[in-house]
């Protein structure tokens, strides 16, 4: 459109095609597009290639470089997002400035989404030919070097975050963990035993837990938000909210002869901790091994911070005048260089299918609250017993309660299976009960799992395949009477069944935090359509983000098991190591410069720098761009009147011959 | 791609954080769409130039399609919203252009979103081929064919009368 300078020196470009195997062959004739680009002005070579990405591929180009003085590379493959460093790398290996380098998308962009083979040569072709249109006007740059701040911020304390925080503390790297229960732990720290080895949860999480407490490199903050995130990889300033537990923390040391004293002289509030089976006063330790151990006043319950009048025995129990009833929120503000999001997920509300009886029939469970009951520190001290303290002679568990279900969540929670198995076999250990499981399939994929559901199937556990069609109290013959009645068709069998049970258990899924997506939105990340933090690439990058320095761990990605769980906060611990031990990192240069010459000082860029970039030079009447401080978005570089403010790789003239280039009748 | 018979040739600007991640999510579920897209990617919507709209069109494009992430979801905070105002601009230019304003859409598609790519896309195509064909490349040959039957015309040296209508 506008009038473009001749790219000097004169264009000598190579162009190669990838087959992907047949990932691209299949739909797109490569040989065809090959000869096309080779027509093209300023293309020296054109090639098709089984495996661009695979060394002999990249050192096909290497080799075209140095053979035939090539000074610009076109490779049509997958998409920019998965192998752009890869080729850039390979070029500048050549020694060939590795942004005078395109990708043209034509897997995830055409052959993937295309079956008709003359349609997606076509779209190649064009693709390709804007491509080749576009690199004659790429420059030689230099990344950006930024510099990386040593200290992490891990969100979120379950064993994700205490896995991070750990390793990343051991490295030597300042971690501050964020954490908003009043304790650390998450949601192991309720569990009783694990699977597929029947090891002590406790066991394995509170060495963790006390190790977080006393690392010198670890800054805890339980009872606490991150509430504001700003700056980017390297230099993030984030804001944490610390709310106020009443409690001085320094002060306390978890006596609990606060709690014996307060007013209320039995515990009268559902306990969190206990899924609400047991009661606490207003004034709790949230559990026994509750890291930090500080008890905490519950403002909507403690009679003195709600009405003012009370006798305050609590006070007068404390010798080291802990209690501040005055004590307000605090804001913190920290830099840190890198952030690991370990932030969990939600179990799914089983009222939410009313079949199954939840909250309606007392003796319908979930799993985890039958995992308190047998836990020997729980409510009934390892006793499994009904609402009205009776034993149940017969248990049935119900599997994908919330999960595999497209009314409610289509995906699978992953470890439900598992979960119900060892329940199963802990209530088959702990009393003589008839235990059945009604299941859909039977997900035992990991480590030691399968033998683990051998095992149950040895030790006599019921399984009835088919899906729960409903739960009732509402009895047909003299042997249902004052029972629960699952009713299910047993595909297996080929008939609907009635089963008498005492204890109905649902094996409640997994679901993103509820407030997942304002997390998502302080942080700048993705979400999957179901609302998981969304990982850069499921292979390639699977904790990292599209946000440079932060990295997820855990479920917040997805559901899976404590040992997935732990690989991957060590993966995340890993990445974020890597960045901050280099010390810098290397970002695209697709900043925003302003050439001056051309520049009126209209000013109309100043306002739309959501970085605060653009500084306006009052002496020589000039906008001026800090690059340090510039992301590369070119939303100024679309305002300019003047057309005075450039982008590196994404230049009006780059942008043209690339519009020039798809319209061409390829 | 040919001529004859005529299929509408759409030009794609997404941004490279959310629609342009949503295409290859779209590709890795292997949905399948009309071929009628060329995708142009962009760090951010609010790159695009009301100037790229138009040169699509004037080379060509039957329609422009605009893709870039949700409101308040922008990698860059805010481009998105500054694309929304140009466009309500553009479009009132189109207009007076005699160009159907349905032909430019703005359309925010999340990264998570490859199935709502798909449908736009579509949608797109489907409308355009309602709307027929824009060849504006046709018409600015006519036009200057015209042109060039009156003596004296001033404008006959610049390439195209879209140009002087978009720098005035």
């Amino acid at each position: 459109m506008n009038p473009r300078p001749t790219p000097s020196p004169e264009p000598r470009i190579g162009f190669y095609v990838c087959h992907c195997g047949s990932n691209i062959a299949d739909s797109v004739d490569c040989a065809e597009v090959a000869r096309y680009v080779a027509g093209l002005p300023g293309v020296v070579i054109a090639r098709d290639y089984k495996y661009m990405c695979s060394d002999p591929g990249q050192e096909l180009i290497q080799h075209d470089i140095r053979e035939h003085g090539l000074n610009r590379v076109v490779v049509a493959s997958c998409s920019p997002l998965l192998h752009e460093a890869t080729f850039r790398k390979a070029v500048s290996k050549a020694g060939l400035n590795p942004f005078l380098f395109q990708m043209v998308n034509i897997r995830e962009h055409v052959s993937w989404v295309h079956k008709d083979r003359q349609a997606a040569t076509a779209k190649a072709r064009a693709l390709a030919r804007a491509a080749v249109e576009r690199v004659r006007y790429h420059r030689p740059l230099q990344p950006v070097r930024v510099p990386i701040r040593a200290e992490a911020l891990v969100i979120g304390g379950g064993i994700a975050g205490i896995h991070a925080a750990l390793t990343l503390a051991e490295a030597g790297k300042r971690v501050i963990l964020v954490e908003r229960q009043p304790s650390i732990g998450g949601h192991m720290a309720q569990l009783d035993k694990t699977f597929p080895t029947l090891d002590c949860a406790a066991c394995i999480l509170t060495p963790k837990m006390s190790a977080v407490r006393a690392h010198p490199n670890i800054t805890l903050w339980t009872y606490s938000e991150v509430i504001r995130v700003e700056g980017y990889v390297g230099n993030f300033t984030v804001t944490v909210r610390r709310k106020p537990r009443y409690v001085n923390e320094t002060l306390c040391v978890g006596c609990k002869a606060c709690v014996e004293a307060c007013v209320f002289k039995d515990g009268r509030f559902p306990d969190e901790f206990n899924a609400g089976l047991s009661r606490r006063k207003p004034i709790y330790l949230p559990f026994p091994q509750a890291t930090p151990q500080v008890v905490l006043i519950d403002p909507d319950r403690c009679l003195n911070l709600k009405t003012g009048k009370c006798k305050k025995t609590c006070v007068e129990a404390c010798d080291r005048n802990a209690i501040v009833f005055d004590q307000q929120p605090e804001i913190h503000e920290v830099q840190v260089g890198t952030v690991i999001v370990a932030t969990g997920f939600k179990l799914f509300d089983p009222a939410r299918i009313p079949q199954y009886g939840y909250g309606r029939y007392p003796n319908v469970f979930t799993t985890l609250e039958v995992e308190r009951l047998v836990n020997s520190s729980g409510p009934t001290g390892g006793e499994i017993r009904l609402r009205d303290g009776r034993t149940p002679r017969s248990v049935g568990f119900i599997l994908c309660v919330g999960s595999r279900d497209h009314h409610t969540n289509p995906w699978c929670s992953r470890t439900c299976c598992m979960h119900s198995m060892k329940l199963a076999l802990l209530i088959r250990e702990h009393l003589d009960a008839e235990v059945t499981i009604f299941y859909m399939d039977i997900r035992a994929p990991g480590k030691g799992y399968e033998e683990f559901y051998d095992r149950c199937l040895r030790e006599g556990i019921q399984f009835v395949r088919g899906r729960v069609a409903e739960v009732t109290d509402w009895a047909m013959t003299p042997e249902e009477e004052g029972k629960l009645v699952v009713r299910v068709e047993d595909t297996l069998a080929g008939f609907v069944r009635r089963i008498p049970l005492d204890m109905v258990v649902l094996a409640v899924g997994k679901e993103p935090q509820p407030d997942a997506q304002e997390l998502r939105r302080l942080l700048n990340l993705s979400c999957s359509a179901e609302g998981w933090f969304l990982e850069r690439h499921p292979k390639l990058a699977p904790v990292s983000t599209f946000t440079d320095g932060i990295f997820l761990a855990g479920c917040c990605q997805g559901p899976k098991d404590i040992p997935d769980t732990v690989a991957q906060a060590g993966a995340a611990a890993a990445e974020a190591l890597a960045l901050m031990d280099r010390g810098h990192i290397e970002q695209e240069p697709n900043t925003a410069y302003v050439d001056a010459d051309h520049c009126s000082g209209c000013k109309s860029c100043l306002p739309l720098c959501p970085y605060s970039a653009i500084q306006f030079d009052e002496n020589r009447g000039k906008a001026n761009i800090n690059e340090a401080l510039c992301k590369g978005c070119g939303t100024c570089v679309a305002a300019c009147p003047s057309g005075s403010i450039h982008q590196n790789l994404f230049d009006d003239e780059q942008v043209f011959a690339e519009i020039e280039g798809v319209l061409s009748h390829a | 791609m040919p001529d004859n018979p005529w299929e509408p040739q759409i030009v794609a600007f997404f941004c490279n954080w959310c629609t342009y991640t949503a295409a290859d999510l779209a590709g890795v579920s292997r949905l399948q769409y009309a071929p009628n897209v060329r995708t142009i990617r962009l760090m951010c919507s609010g790159r695009v130039d009301p100037q790229f709209v138009l040169d699509a069109l004037a080379k060509g494009a039957d329609g422009v399609l605009i893709g870039g992430c949700h409101p308040g979801d922008c990698h860059y905070a805010e481009g998105n919203y500054k694309t929304l105002r140009r466009l309500r601009m553009l479009r009132r230019l189109l207009a007076q252009l005699g160009i159907e304003p349905e032909r430019v859409r703005l359309e925010w598609i999340a990264a998570s979103e490859g199935d709502k790519l798909r449908q736009v896309v579509n949608d797109m195509v489907r409308q355009i081929r309602q709307l027929g064909p824009l060849r504006l490349p046709e018409r600015f040959q006519s036009w200057n064919r015209e042109l060039a039957h009156q003596p004296a015309s001033p404008s006959t040296q610049t390439a195209t009368p879209e140009q002087e209508k978009v720098h005035a």
